[in-house]
C-alpha cells in the first residue's frame, strides 16, 4: 500500500501518461534519444500488510478504527483517568483479550502472506543479460528484462511472449491460479520477432497497469538496421500473466512489462467491497437503544445523586468526609466525572464479548456449509465453498432470487440436436428411424426425400468445422490417438442415468464455450472432422477422409454485444471466405431476406422447444474486400486507444451482405432437480427472477420446464414484439401496456395478507412477467421528460406481484441493474443472485448474497461469490436448511446477549439507590469481568452453532417454514421488546428478592450478618443460573456439547467462586470476596432465595412455552438421528482448503 | 486409484458433528410433564414455605430505638453531640423467657456504609499487618491518611475511623439489684476474617508496632488497646472492629454486638425487668440516622424474616393454581401434545 503510494508520489510524471515504454533487454534503440531508463517498481510482491516494525501501531490503529473497539477503548481510558468504581482491568482485560486474539490472528495470516510472498519473491528465474543466462531472484527482475520460463513454471511477472520453443510460435498456459480456469489457453508470440533475441532491438509501448485480466493493448516497435521500425500490435493473446503456468511448451522467452505490484495478478488482489447483513443492521439498531438506556441510566443516577446530596446532612456525613481535593473540585466537573463513572459502571450492558461471540459464531458456523457432504459433488470432486462468513444468516432471509439460466438452471452441457440447412431439417439419430412431421432422419448423414444440395450441406458442415476457436488437445500418451478418443466420446456426452458426466469426456476439444464443442462434434457426426491447427492452417477431414487445409487469416472474436463470431479463411484454391455464426437476431439483419424466411420457422420452433439456436452464414470475399478488411483489422488491432470500438466498427463492416446457410439447435439440459428446487424456493415465499442473455422463447420454455411458469400462470409480456403495434410510438405503447398489466396484477389482485403469509397454493391467479433487455432499458432509462420514475415504479409493482419474472436478452450490466433496482425498492428486500459465468459476476456482486455455481464457464463467478456450490439443487438446502438455521441461531444469539446483559446490569443500577448514588458496584470486579467471558459465553456460543429448533429434514420438506423467519422476523422490535421486558423483569426480581431477604442481614444460624459483597454474590449467582437455564429452556436440540457447556459453565462458576474466595490472592490488594461464597452456601436462607428467584424468573417463560399454540405437526415428527460408522474411515482433511482461501482473500473475517 | 485418493481428500468428513447430525435429545415441555411438575414444585414450595414461616414465627425479636429523639427517652439528654461520655439507660421487661441463645445486635439506619468512597477508604495491606503500610498508608484513606502532624493514622481511612463506639451493659433487675448479664464477644465476626484475612503485625508487644503512628481521630483508644481484657482481641483482629469493617449492603442495617450464652443466661433471658446501660458516643442525628438495639434469637434460617416464608407460600400456591388452570385448559382443548 505504502509502497504504491510512494511510487505514485515519486513517479507522478510517469503516471500521467497513458502508456509506458519498455526497452526490451534494456537496449537503447536508435529511434530514441539517450536512453533514460524509466522507473518502474521492482518485482517484489507485497501482499502482506505489516512488517515486524509497523505491526503493532498499524494493527492497533486498524483495530481501533472499528467503532465498537473504539468505544471500549474510550471506556477503558475513562476508567484509567477518572476515579471510577471499577478498576480499569474489568474492561481493559476483555478488550485486551479481544485485541490480542485479533492481532495474533491477523499477525498469523500476515505471516502466511509473508511466507507466500517470500516464496514468490525469492524464486530463482533465468534472465538473459547481455547474451548470458543469469540466475536471479524473482524480486530482482526489472521491467525490460528478458526472462526464460520452462514448462510447468509459473511466470514471475507479466511478460510479452517473444519466443516459444514450439514451432507454431504459440505456447499454452493455464490460468488456474488466477481465475480458476484450468483449460489450456493459447498465447502467441509477437509476429516477426527475430529468432536471435540478443540482437533484438525493440521497444514496447503499452498501457499503464490495469487490473482487467483479459484486457491488454500495446504495440511493439522493432528496429532493424536502418529500416523503418516495424510495428506489431500486442493484445492479451501476447501477454503472459504472472501467476499463470506454462504448459505443453518446453520453454519460452518473454520480456517483462509489468512487475511486482503492478502485475495484473497483484492488482486483482484488492478485496471485494464488504457486504453487511441485515442482522448486523438490527444489532446496530439495538445497540443504539442500549446506548440510550446506558446514557439515561447514568443521567438518572447523576441527577438523583445531586438531588439527594442537596438534602441536609447527606452530602458529607461525618463518617465519610471528603478529601481536600474533592472539596476543591468544581461542581460541574464533579457532575461530569460522576456521569462518566456511572457510564463506566453500567457499560457492561454493551459487552465486548458480543462482538467476539457473533464473529466466532459466523466464522465457525460457516464451516458447517463447507463440511456438508450433501453439497459434495462427485463429478467435480468438490463441495461448497464459503468465501465470506458474514452473510450466513442472510441465507435465511432471501426474498428475491435472481438466477441465470445457462449453466445454472440448465447444465450448460451442450448436445447437438439437429440442424437445418437451407430450410431442410436434419436430425441425427443413433439408430433406427425417427418420424418427424417434417422429415425422416436416417443414419449419420440423412438421406431425405427432400434435402439440400450436397454443396450446401458440405458448405454448412465446413462452416461448422471452421468457424470456432476450439483447440484440439494433444494426446497425452495414455490415450491412444486423438481421433479415437474423439470418436468414443460422442456417445458418452450425456450420462442419462445422472451418473458421472466427467469433464474428461470432453477430452479432445478445448473451447471457451461448450456450444462450440457441441457444434464441432455435431459436424463430426455428419462426417466432417476438425483435426486441429497446424501453424496457421486449420485441418478438416471431410466425408471422403481427405484432409482439407484452410489458412486462418482472421478470427473476429465473439462478444456479447455483437452476439456472433466470424473467421476469415483462405481455401487451398485461394478463395477467401468468411464464416459467421451467431444469434438469429444478429445474423438475420445481415443476410438476404428470402433466405431468412426459409430458416426462421425452424429457428423459432427449435427455440420454443428449449434449444439454443445459432445461425450460420458465409460470404465469399473478393480480394479487394479482403484487403480492405485486412488493413482495417490490422490498424484497429494496433490502436492503443479505443481498440475495442475500432475493432467493432471493422467487424460490423465486414460482416455484412452474407448469405445464410443454416441453423443449428443445441440442447442444454436442465440441471438436476432444477424444477424441485425452484418449486421449493417459491414455496418458501421467494420470488424467482430468471435473468438470461438467451432468447425469450428458449428462456420461456426453460421456465416452464423448471415449473417456474405453470399452466395456470398468466403471462404478462413486455417485449419488443408486444411493443411493435399499429405503428404507434413505442413509449406510448409501453405506457399503455404497463398500466394494463398494473391493473391486472396489482389493483385487481386480492390484497396480500401481511406480505408474508400468502398461501401459494391458493386459487390466486399466478402471474408471470416477461421483459426483454431492450424494453427494460426503455423502462429504466426512458427520456427524462416522460414520467420515467412512474414507469419504473409501475414496473416494480407489477413484478412484485408476479411469482416469476423472466428477463431475457439481458446484458450483464442490465442484470446488475435489475438486482439493484429490486434491492433498493420499498422494504429493501434481501436479494440473492446465483450464476455460474463471467456474465453473472456483476449481479453476484450487486446482490446481498451472491452464489456462484462451480460450473463449466470458468471460475469467475465462484471467485466473486459469497458462497459457491457445485449444483443448483444445493441451493435448496443452503437456503431452506442452513440459511434458516443460521438466521434463527444468530437472531437468538443477539437477543439473548442483550437480554443477559440487561438483567446483569439492572441490579447494579438499582443498587445505586441504596448506596447513595456513589457508583458502588454490586458485583465484584472478577464477576464483572468474567460474566461475559467465561460464565455465560460458552453455552450461547454452542447453542448458536448447534441449535436446530426444527431439524434439517423437516425444514427441507416444508418450504413454507422459511416464511416463519422471513423479513427478519426474530429481530424486529416486537421480539426485541419481549426480550428486553424479560430482562427487566428478571433484573427487578433478582435485586428486590435479595433486597427483602436482606431486610434482616443475619442469614446464618450463628447470627452473623452478611455484608454488601454477599448481597452481590447472591444476586450474581441467581443471575448466572437464571440466564443459563433460560438458554437451556430455549435449546431444542441437546447434543452432548450442549450438555457439556451448559452444565459445565454452571459447574465452572461454582468452582471459580469457591476458588476465588478460597485463597488470599497475593497480587490483589482487596480480598473482598474472601470466603463470601462459601459463607453464602452455608446459609440455608441464601439457598432458598436462590432457588426461589430462579424459579420465579423462569416461570413466565415456562408458562408461555406450555400455553403457546402448539406448532404444526412438522415440528414434532423428527426422524431418528442415526449417523455413524461408515463415515469414520474417511480422512479428516476437508476443512483445510476453505481456511486457506479465507486467509488469503480478505480482511473481512477478522475476529471482531 | 488416483481418483479414489482425490475423492477422499476433497470429500467432506462424514462425521455426525460436521454433518450436524450429532445425536440429540429434543425435549418438549408438554402439558403432560409441566402440569405434574408444577404440582410437585408447588407442593414442595408450600412445604418449605410453611416450614420457613413457622421458623420465622418462633423467633423472638426485641427492638428498641435509643437515638434519643423523643424527649421522653432517657437518651434524649445524650443526643447533644457536644456532650461527651454521656450514659443513658433503656429499661424493658420480659414477660416470658426469651429463649436463647440470644443475639444482641445494634442497628443503624440511614447510614450509608455502602458508599463507594467510604468502603474504599481503607488500606488492606495495612490491615493484613504489613508494617510498610503503617508508615505510608494508601492514599484512598484520605482524609484519614495522615493527621495534622503528618503522622500516619493506623488503621487509616473513613471506614475504620467511624467504627461504632457505643458500648452496652445489660442488667437484669433482680429484686431491685442489678445483675450483670454476661456478654460473649467471641464469634461475632466471620471466622475467616478473624483468623486469616486480618492480621496484626507479628511484633511483640503489639504496641511497639504502632510506634510513630496515631490512632484514628474518632477513636478514644488506640487499636492495640481495644480490648483490655483479652490480649488476643486487639489490634486489627478485634471482633467488634471486624464486624464493623464488613460493610453492610443497605443503609438500614444491623450488626452483631454480643451473644448471651453464658451462666444463668445460656438458655435465654428469663422473664423479668432489664436495664440496658448505654455509653452514648456515636453521633447519628447530624445525618438523620437512628440507632437501635435488637435482641433476637435465631433459627436454622437465620434471623427473623417473614419475607422468605411468605414468598415460598405464594410461589408454591401460584404453581399449584397454574397447574389447575392448565389442566382445565387442556381438558377443554384436549391434549394436542400427546400422541
Amino acid at each position: 500500500m505504502l509502497r504504491r503510494r510512494l511510487n505514485r508520489l515519486f513517479g507522478r510524471d510517469e503516471r500521467r501518461v497513458d502508456s509506458r515504454t519498455i526497452y526490451v533487454g534494456h537496449r537503447p534503440c536508435p529511434a530514441t534519444e539517450a536512453l533514460t531508463p524509466p522507473k518502474f517498481c521492482d518485482n517484489r510482491i507485497v501482499s502482506s500488510k505489516y512488517t515486524v516494525w509497523n505491526f503493532l501501531p498499524k494493527n492497533l490503529f486498524e483495530q481501533f478504527r472499528r467503532i465498537a473497539n473504539f468505544y471500549f477503548l474510550i471506556i477503558f481510558l475513562v476508567q484509567v483517568i477518572v476515579d471510577t468504581p471499577t478498576s480499569p482491568v474489568t474492561s481493559g482485560l476483555p478488550l485486551f483479550f479481544v485485541i490480542t486474539v485479533t492481532a495474533i490472528k491477523q499477525g498469523y495470516e500476515d505471516w502466511l502472506r509473508h511466507k507466500a510472498d517470500n516464496e514468490v519473491n525469492k524464486y530463482l528465474v533465468t534472465v538473459l543479460e547481455d547474451g548470458r543466462r543469469a540466475c536471479k531472484e524473482s524480486e530482482k527482475i526489472k521491467v525490460g528484462d528478458v526472462v526464460e520460463v520452462v514448462e510447468d513454471e509459473t511466470f514471475p511477472c507479466d511478460l510479452i511472449l517473444l519466443q516459444s520453443s514450439r514451432e507454431d510460435e504459440t505456447c499454452f498456459v493455464t490460468t488456474a491460479s488466477l481465475d480458476g480456469e484450468s483449460n489450456h489457453k493459447t498465447h502467441y508470440t509477437v509476429p516477426d520477432t527475430e529468432r536471435n533475441l540478443e540482437s533484438l532491438s525493440a521497444t514496447i509501448e503499452c498501457e499503464q497497469p490495469q487490473p482487467d485480466l483479459y484486457k491488454f493493448v500495446g504495440r511493439m516497435h522493432i528496429y532493424r538496421n536502418n529500416q523503418e521500425p516495424a510495428v506489431r500490435s500486442l493484445g492479451p493473446e501476447n501477454l503472459l500473466l504472472k501467476g499463470a503456468t506454462l504448459k505443453n511448451t518446453q520453454k519460452i522467452y518473454g520480456v517483462a512489462v509489468y512487475s511486482g505490484m503492478e502485475t495484473k495478478m497483484a492488482l486483482n488482489y484488492q478485496g471485494k467491497s464488504q457486504k453487511r447483513s441485515a442482522v448486523e443492521k438490527s444489532i446496530n439498531a439495538f445497540l443504539l437503544v442500549y446506548l440510550c438506556i446506558l446514557v439515561s441510566k447514568a443521567l438518572v443516577c447523576t441527577t438523583l445523586k445531586y438531588v439527594w446530596q442537596s438534602r441536609p446532612g447527606q452530602d458529607e456525613p461525618w463518617y465519610n468526609q471528603k478529601t481536600q481535593k474533592e472539596k476543591d473540585t468544581n461542581l460541574y466537573l464533579k457532575m461530569f466525572t460522576d456521569f462518566l463513572s456511572f457510564m463506566v459502571l453500567f457499560n457492561f450492558i454493551i459487552p465486548v464479548s458480543m462482538y467476539v461471540t457473533v464473529e466466532m459464531q459466523k466464522f465457525l458456523g460457516s464451516f458447517f456449509i463447507s463440511w456438508d457432504k450433501d453439497f459434495f459433488d462427485p463429478e467435480i470432486q468438490e463441495g461448497a465453498l464459503v468465501n465470506t462468513s458474514d452473510l450466513n444468516e442472510e441465507l435465511g432471509q432471501v426474498e428475491y432470487v435472481f438466477t441465470d439460466k445457462t449453466g445454472t438452471l440448465t447444465q450448460n452441457n451442450m448436445e447437438f440436436i439437429e440442424c437445418c440447412i437451407d430450410g431442410f431439417q436434419y436430425k441425427y439419430a443413433d439408430s433406427g428411424t425417427e418420424l418427424d412431421g417434417f422429415c425422416v432422419t436416417d443414419g449419420p448423414v440423412n438421406i431425405l426425400q427432400q434435402k439440400a444440395g450436397r454443396e450446401k450441406e458440405e458448405l454448412f458442415l465446413r462452416a461448422l468445422c471452421l468457424c470456432h476457436t476450439v483447440q484440439v488437445k494433444e494426446a497425452t500418451g495414455q490415450e491412444d490417438g486423438v481421433a479415437d478418443g474423439v470418436e468414443d466420446q460422442v456417445d458418452g456426452v450425456m450420462g442419462l442415468d445422472g451418473e458421472t458426466v466427467r469433464p474428461a469426456d470432453l477430452r479432445g476439444f478445448i473451447a471457451s464455450s461448450p456450444d462450440e464443442v457441441a457444434l464441432v462434434k455435431g459436424a463430426m457426426k455428419y462426417g466432417f472432422k476438425f483435426l486441429g491447427m497446424e501453424s496457421k492452417n486449420m485441418r478438416v477431414m471431410n466425408r471422403n477422409n481427405d484432409v482439407e487445409t484452410y489458412e486462418l487469416l482472421h478470427v473476429l472474436n465473439f462478444d456479447p454485444v455483437r452476439r456472433r463470431m466470424s473467421v476469415i479463411v483462405r481455401t487451398k484454391s485461394g478463395d477467401t471466405m468468411l464464416f459467421c455464426k451467431g444469434a438469429d437476431s444478429s445474423i438475420f439483419p445481415r443476410v438476404r431476406q428470402e433466405e431468412v424466411d426459409r430458416i426462421r420457422m425452424h429457428v423459432e420452433r427449435n427455440a420454443t422447444e428449449g434449444y439454443r439456436t445459432l445461425c450460420v452464414a458465409y460470404k465469399l470475399l473478393s480480394s479487394e474486400e479482403y484487403d480492405q478488411a485486412d488493413t482495417g483489422l490490422r490498424e484497429a488491432k494496433l490502436a492503443l486507444q479505443d481498440r475495442e470500438e475500432k475493432l467493432m466498427a471493422v467487424y460490423n463492416q465486414v460482416e455484412t451482405g452474407m448469405s445464410l446457410i443454416g441453423a443449428t439447435a443445441v440442447e442444454d439440459r436442465l440441471q438436476e432437480e432444477a424444477a424441485e428446487t425452484m418449486e421449493a424456493l417459491q414455496g418458501a415465499g421467494m420470488k424467482v427472477w430468471v435473468l438470461t442473455g438467451d432468447k425469450m422463447e428458449t428462456a420461456k420454455s426453460t421456465c416452464y420446464a423448471c415449473r417456474l411458469f405453470q399452466r395456470s400462470t398468466e403471462l404478462l409480456e413486455l417485449t419488443v414484439r408486444t411493443l411493435v403495434d399499429l405503428g404507434r410510438k413505442r413509449e406510448e405503447r409501453l405506457h399503455e401496456l404497463l398500466l394494463d398489466y398494473h391493473k391486472r396484477a396489482v389493483q385487481d389482485a386480492p390484497p396480500i395478507k401481511a406480505g408474508v403469509t400468502r398461501s401459494w397454493s391458493s386459487a390466486n391467479q399466478d402471474y408471470g412477467f416477461i421483459i426483454d433487455g431492450a424494453t427494460l432499458s426503455l423502462v429504466l432509462n426512458s427520456s427524462p421528460d416522460s414520467n420515467s420514475s412512474c414507469y419504473k415504479s409501475l414496473f416494480l409493482q407489477i413484478c412484485q406481484n408476479c411469482t416469476t419474472v423472466l428477463c431475457c436478452r439481458m446484458a450483464p450490466l442490465q442484470k446488475a441493474q435489475i438486482v439493484k433496482m429490486v434491492k433498493n425498492s420499498k422494504g429493501s428486500p434481501i436479494t440473492l443472485s446465483i450464476g455460474d459465468g463471467a456474465n453473472d459476476v456483476s449481479m453476484i456482486l450487486e446482490a446481498h448474497v451472491g452464489i456462484g455455481i462451480k460450473g463449466r464457464e470458468g471460475r469467475q463467478a465462484v471467485r466473486n461469490s459469497d458462497y459457491a456450490i457445485p449444483k443448483l439443487k444445493h441451493l435448496k438446502k443452503l437456503l431452506l436448511g442452513h440459511g434458516h438455521l443460521y438466521y434463527v441461531r444468530i437472531a437468538h444469539l443477539v437477543q439473548y446477549f442483550f437480554y443477559k446483559n440487561l438483567c446483569f446490569i439492572l441490579p447494579q443500577f438499582l443498587y445505586q439507590f441504596f448506596c447513595g448514588y456513589s457508583q458502588q458496584p454490586l458485583y465484584d470486579a472478577a464477576y464483572l469481568t468474567m460474566y461475559n467471558i467465561c460464565f455465560t459465553s460458552m453455552p450461547i456460543l454452542a447453542n448458536s452453532l448447534l441449535e436446530q429448533h426444527i431439524c434439517m429434514e423437516v425444514l427441507m420438506d416444508n418450504a413454507a417454514l422459511y416464511r416463519d423467519v422471513a423479513k427478519n422476523a426474530m429481530l424486529r422490535w416486537g421480539p426485541f421488546l419481549y426480550w428486553t421486558l424479560l430482562g427487566v423483569y428478571q433484573g427487578l426480581l433478582f435485586f428486590f428478592g435479595v433486597r427483602f431477604l436482606f431486610s434482616n442481614p443475619a442469614l446464618q444460624d450463628n447470627g452473623q450478618v452478611f455484608g454488601n459483597w454477599s448481597y452481590g454474590t447472591i444476586v450474581f449467582t441467581v443471575l448466572v443460573f437464571t440466564v443459563t437455564l433460560k438458554l437451556a429452556m430455549d435449546t431444542r436440540h441437546w447434543t452432548w456439547i450442549n450438555h457439556f457447556v451448559i452444565w459445565g459453565s454452571l459447574a465452572f462458576y461454582m468452582f471459580f467462586s469457591f476458588f476465588w474466595g478460597g485463597i488470599i490472592w497475593p497480587f490483589l490488594r482487596q480480598q473482598r470476596l474472601y470466603f463470601v461464597f462459601a459463607n453464602m452456601l452455608s446459609s440455608v436462607s441464601a439457598w432458598l432465595i436462590i432457588i426461589l428467584l430462579i424459579l420465579l424468573s423462569l416461570l413466565p417463560e415456562i408458562l408461555l412455552l406450555v400455553l403457546r399454540k402448539p406448532r404444526g405437526p412438522h415440528s414434532r415428527q423428527k426422524k431418528p438421528v442415526v449417523q455413524s460408522g461408515e463415515g469414520k474411515t474417511q480422512s479428516p482433511r476437508s476443512s483445510a482448503r476453505p481456511l486457506l482461501m479465507r486467509t488469503f482473500s480478505d480482511e473481512s473475517n477478522t475476529i471482531l | 486409484m488416483m481418483k479414489e485418493e482425490l475423492e477422499t481428500a476433497n470429500r467432506p468428513d462424514n462425521t455426525a458433528f460436521t454433518q450436524q447430525r450429532l445425536p440429540a435429545w429434543q425435549p418438549m415441555l408438554s402439558a403432560g410433564i409441566v402440569i405434574p411438575g408444577f404440582v410437585l414444585i408447588g407442593l414442595a414450595f408450600i412445604g418449605i414455605g410453611v416450614a420457613l414461616f413457622i421458623a420465622s414465627q418462633n423467633i423472638t425479636v426485641l427492638e428498641k430505638d435509643y437515638t434519643g429523639v423523643e424527649t421522653t427517652s432517657d437518651c434524649y439528654k445524650c443526643s447533644n453531640p457536644s456532650d461527651k461520655n454521656c450514659t443513658c439507660k433503656l429499661d424493658f421487661s420480659l414477660s416470658i423467657l426469651f429463649e436463647g441463645p440470644v443475639f444482641f445486635y445494634y442497628g443503624l439506619s440511614n447510614y450509608f456504609q455502602s458508599q463507594r468512597s467510604y468502603g474504599a477508604s481503607k488500606d488492606e495491606y495495612q490491615l493484613s499487618g504489613d508494617l510498610e503500610y503503617f508508615k505510608t498508608p494508601i492514599s484512598a484513606c484520605s482524609p484519614y491518611q495522615y493527621d495534622a502532624n503528618q503522622k500516619p493514622i493506623v488503621p487509616c481511612g473513613s471506614l475504620a475511623n467511624s467504627m461504632f463506639n457505643d458500648t452496652f451493659k445489660l442488667y437484669q433487675i433482680v429484686n431491685g439489684t442489678k445483675k450483670l448479664v454476661p456478654f460473649d464477644g467471641k464469634g461475632i465476626a466471620w471466622w475467616t476474617d478473624y483468623n486469616i484475612k486480618y492480621r496484626n503485625p507479628s511484633v511483640t508487644p503489639l504496641k511497639s508496632a504502632f510506634n510513630g503512628t496515631v490512632k484514628p481521630s474518632f477513636w478514644s483508644k488506640p487499636a492495640y488497646e481495644l480490648d483490655t481484657s483479652d490480649p488476643s482481641n486487639n489490634g486489627f483482629v478485634n471482633q467488634d472492629f471486624l464486624v464493623w469493617m464488613r460493610r453492610a449492603a443497605l443503609p438500614d442495617f444491623r450488626k452483631l454486638y454480643r451473644r448471651i450464652t453464658e451462666g444463668d443466661y445460656a438458655s435465654g433471658l428469663p422473664a423479668g425487668n432489664y436495664s440496658l446501660e448505654i455509653a452514648y458516643n456515636y453521633p447519628v442525628l447530624s445525618f438523620g440516622g437512628r440507632k437501635k438495639v435488637v435482641f433476637s434469637n435465631v433459627s436454622w434460617m437465620g434471623g427473623k424474616n417473614q419475607f422468605l416464608g411468605i414468598a415460598y407460600l405464594v410461589v408454591g400456591s401460584l404453581c399449584v393454581v397454574m397447574s389447575m388452570v392448565m389442566l382445565i385448559v387442556y381438558a377443554k382443548f384436549k391434549f394436542p401434545e400427546d400422541d
